[in-house]
């Protein structure tokens, strides 16, 4: 009995579905700490110049709309719990719940991008990125106010990036759900593109506090 | 008894054939090979930089090269050989290709990420050439800030993006080990029946995972920097040339036991079987590989005791540091316990293991005094550096991986290399190293800087010497590069076990089929159990 | 296949509750706690991360080598941050000029 001709997307290193299901989740893990490590050295940048620059970094931070951030928080919030209801329902075997929470994930992953291209381009008008036509009013200290943002468009950037590629993932989930590729036997890509799509959003989860609340109690 | 020849059994390599079975292949083993060749490039490429530097200090004077040419030959040679021969080097040959037939399994866990990780190295390469031919890149392989973000007039961003690419192929590897040593052991090989070498590798891909991503981001910024100037480095802007040092270091320290952690595990392998006595304390052994992986991300600091870090912060660094050392001296000790009472060949994998062993053992004591503060105040940035990195990774690694090259070569080719030969090219490098490095001690202590393209005449006999070690080395090395293609043709057969070695990859023939085993083997023997080997041996003649 | 499939109400549960402390987080940041302000949206953001992890990425199903591969990644982040930072924090402690 050959667990291979059964199921043919039991790859041939692997002896039954569980395994490849259990191994292929435990790569992805180790993937994601290799991406805490990545952006690790982000918030350790951010931590040293905080510590230094406390009170421009407050200034600076008070410049970003914190409704917008708190709302493209939640927005992002959604799209992980409509992922995960999309795992679900690959789990237990629907496919049409399936591709509607996939669509529902990546439209949600979408506004979250737009409404950061949307504080970039107000951050862009107000002259608040880093070069020759940077300035922050209310203090001289105009290096490391530049470095707040510096640090805020390099971490919400690479953040962004990630999503993008998160967005081309489910993209592929949904054109594999929906030709019928997946079943509760056989979900793996979807529960494993789950957990990258989480990770992205738990980076998010830190960003948000660090660069958006710092010294909001000065209003 | 073999009584099929080589030509008409099928096995991995004769399994298919054309460009795309390689360019495409899943096959570890062939995976293996197209590291081999790639990484035999990238070492004699790296060797031609070295062999320039030292033509150029033969003279106290400039007499080949500028002063900024001389900079470009360093900081190649340094990035070449650490990122594009050395960090790959016996985890993706060796360790690719035995791993997964050291624990008995068909393959790693997942093969498309194993080949991806071999064109990653490739693509990498190519933006490092690509750098190389354009211009080259002069900051030293360290790329300190701010002389690579704001000053040099060299590729750095094409060299960064190209170590950055080779960074991948290193943590997708890593990610590859952990899994496959975790999840696809045959049954009956429990964690302590494993092969010392598959716990070596096993540390190393700790390391990749854990420490790779950190220069990764460094590299990103520095890009960053040096493009679009946030300031993150910048003191003009609030910024900290030393938080580059500690981004860099945080992953170039560990790298250090990336390169140096595989070698260990095949001076395990190569001390058991040359002696024909199971590893001394195998569990200890186990034990220290996984303790110089946790332990070599804690010291990176010892190499910013002078940039401007906080005394406090020097003096917990230089503490840690000693401590690193302790497992690798116990792999010593117990090396030479194995030896004790063994019965003992000469042959050439043995060869370069005493090598390993003196040599090493020299790196590893010099690495305290300069783990120590107060001297490394005064040797940092001189020879005496030099000379202990190169004694580590010249004498220890390069020699590890030489003698597990000649060690796997009958089971990897099915042929016999000529043991005459092989032996000769041992000594020459024994003798060639130790003439081109030995001296560079003296120089460091004496105060020759690093780096530097001229020097006070004293310093010349030294320089001379060394540059004459350096070109017996060449010759060294040159020696197996032909000897191993010749064998290939006409090397005497290889049967499935010409060391007498115990492991899963010598009860399978030599080249072994495309998918390792027959069938899945079942284990019930310790590691390194020579009596039960034997017996087995016995009863298959009976 | 044995496995856990959580239902519709534990995972709307945990949304909301993510939901709350972000809101949470964001009024909390209003009200001066001078430098306790940045202990507590760490530690909000700590515990979103956790439920994050635990339910939507289903850690608290998964094999303790999973956990222990999380754990680490934790450790290791932790690794970074306290050491490159003991140096920062320290400079001029020391009696020694420009240390």
């Amino acid at each position: 009995m050959d667990s291979h001709t059964e199921t043919p997307e039991l790859q041939e290193q692997f002896e039954t579905p569980a395994q490849q299901k259990e191994i292929s989740t435990l790569g992805m893990w180790i993937f994601l700490v290799t991406e805490i490590m990545f952006f690790g050295g982000l918030f350790l940048a951010y931590a040293i110049y905080r510590r230094e620059f406390a009170g421009v970094f407050g200034l600076a931070s008070n410049t970003l709309d914190v409704v917008i951030g708190a709302v493209n928080t939640a927005v992002l919030l959604c799209s992980s719990y409509t992922m995960v209801l999309a795992v679900r329902a690959a789990q237990i075997g629907s496919r049409k719940a399936l591709i509607v929470f996939l669509i529902l994930t990546i439209l949600l992953g979408g506004v979250f991008l737009g409404v950061k291209a949307y504080e970039w381009n107000q951050k862009f008008e107000e002259h608040h990125v880093p070069g020759p036509t940077f300035h922050l009013e209310g203090t001289t200290q105009q290096g490391p106010a530049q470095l707040f943002f510096s640090l805020y468009f390099t971490m919400t950037g690479l953040h962004a990036l990630h999503m993008v590629v998160g967005e081309g993932l489910m993209l592929f989930l949904l054109w594999s759900a929906y030709k019928g590729k997946y079943s509760p036997t056989y979900y793996t890509p979807v529960d494993v593109g789950g957990l990258y799509w989480h990770f992205v959003d738990i980076v998010w989860i830190f960003l948000f506090p660090l660069l958006y609340l710092i010294a909001r109690h000065q209003h | 008894m073999i009584t099929e020849a080589v030509a008409e059994r099928e096995h991995y390599l004769n399994a298919s054939y054309g460009i795309k079975s390689w360019l495409l292949t899943k096959d570890h083993k062939r995976i293996a090979l197209l590291y081999l060749h790639t990484i035999t490039f990238f070492f004699f490429l790296g060797g031609i930089f070295a062999t320039l530097i030292r033509l150029e200090l033969l003279t106290p004077k400039g007499t080949l090269v500028s002063a900024d040419t001389y900079s470009k030959l360093f900081t190649l040679h340094g990035v070449i050989m650490i990122f594009f021969f050395l960090i790959p080097s016996i985890p993706a040959t060796l360790g690719n290709f035995f791993l997964p037939m050291m624990i008995g399994a068909k393959d790693l866990a997942f093969p498309r990420i194993n080949l991806l990780s071999w064109y990653l190295l490739v693509i990498g390469g190519c933006f490092a050439m690509y750098a190389m031919l354009a211009g080259g890149v002069d900051t030293g392989w360290t790329f300190y800030v701010p002389y690579s973000s704001n000053y040099s007039n060299t590729y750095v961003i094409a060299t960064g993006l190209g170590i950055f690419i080779a960074g991948f192929s290193s943590i997708l590897t890593g990610l590859n080990f952990i899994v496959t040593v975790h999840r696809m052991r045959a049954p009956g090989m429990t964690w302590f029946r494993l092969p010392l070498f598959v716990w070596s590798n096993y540390a190393t891909a700790l390391i990749q995972v854990l420490g790779t991503p950190v220069i990764a981001i460094t590299l990103v910024l520095l890009i960053c920097e040096r493009t679009l100037h946030i300031g993150i480095f910048d003191p003009s802007r609030g910024g900290d040339p030393v938080l580059f040092q500690h981004l860099f270091w945080f992953y170039s320290h560990p790298a250090v036991y990336i390169m140096v952690l595989p070698a260990l595990g095949v001076i395990s392998e190569l001390v058991s079987v040359f002696s024909k006595k199971p590893v001394f304390g195998y569990k200890v052994v186990a034990f220290s590989s996984v303790a110089i992986a946790v332990l070599g991300f804690l010291v990176w600091g010892h190499h910013m005791f002078v940039s401007g870090q906080s005394v406090y912060a020097g003096l917990v660094f230089s503490f840690l540091s000693y401590f690193v050392a302790i497992p690798s001296a116990i792999k010593v000790f117990n090396w030479t316990a194995t030896l004790h009472g063994g019965s003992i060949s000469y042959a050439t994998p043995m060869l370069y293991a005493f090598g390993f062993i003196g040599l090493f053992t020299v790196g590893g004591l010099t690495g305290l005094f300069v783990a120590c503060l107060g001297v490394d105040v005064h040797v940092h940035d001189t020879y005496f550096v030099v000379a202990h990195f190169h004694y580590i990774m010249v004498g220890g690694t390069i020699m590890a991986y030489l003698g597990g090259l000649h060690y796997w070569w009958p089971k990897m080719s099915g042929r016999m290399y000529p043991e005459g030969w092989a032996k000769l090219s041992a000594l020459v490098i024994y003798l060639g190293f130790n003439l081109t490095f030995f001296p560079q001690f003296i120089l460091g202590y004496l105060g020759m800087p690093r780096r530097y393209w001229n020097y006070p005449d004293e310093f010349q006999v030294l320089h001379v010497m060394s540059t004459a070690g350096a070109s017996v080395l060449a010759v060294g090395y040159l020696m197996p590069l032909i000897y191993f293609m010749w064998s290939l043709r006409y090397g005497p057969i290889a049967g499935p076990n010409p060391w007498g070695a115990t492991g899963l990859e010598w009860r399978t023939t030599s080249p072994p089929p495309a998918h390792n085993f027959e069938e899945t083997p079942i284990v019930t023997t310790e590691a390194y159990d020579y009596a039960a080997l034997a017996a087995m041996e016995e009863t298959k003649v009976g | 296949m044995k496995e856990h499939v959580d239902s519709i109400q534990t995972y709307t549960l945990v949304f909301l509750s993510l939901l709350f402390l972000t809101a949470a987080t964001t009024v909390v940041a209003t009200i001066d706690l001078g430098a306790f302000n940045v202990v507590m949206a760490l530690f909000i953001a700590v515990v979103k991360m956790l439920l994050v992890a635990l339910f939507f990425m289903h850690l608290r199903h998964s094999t303790i080598l999973t956990k222990v591969v999380v754990g680490g990644g934790m450790l290791w982040l932790a690794i970074l941050l306290v050491l490159s930072l003991s140096d920062f924090v320290t400079r001029g402690w020391l009696p020694v000029p420009g240390k």
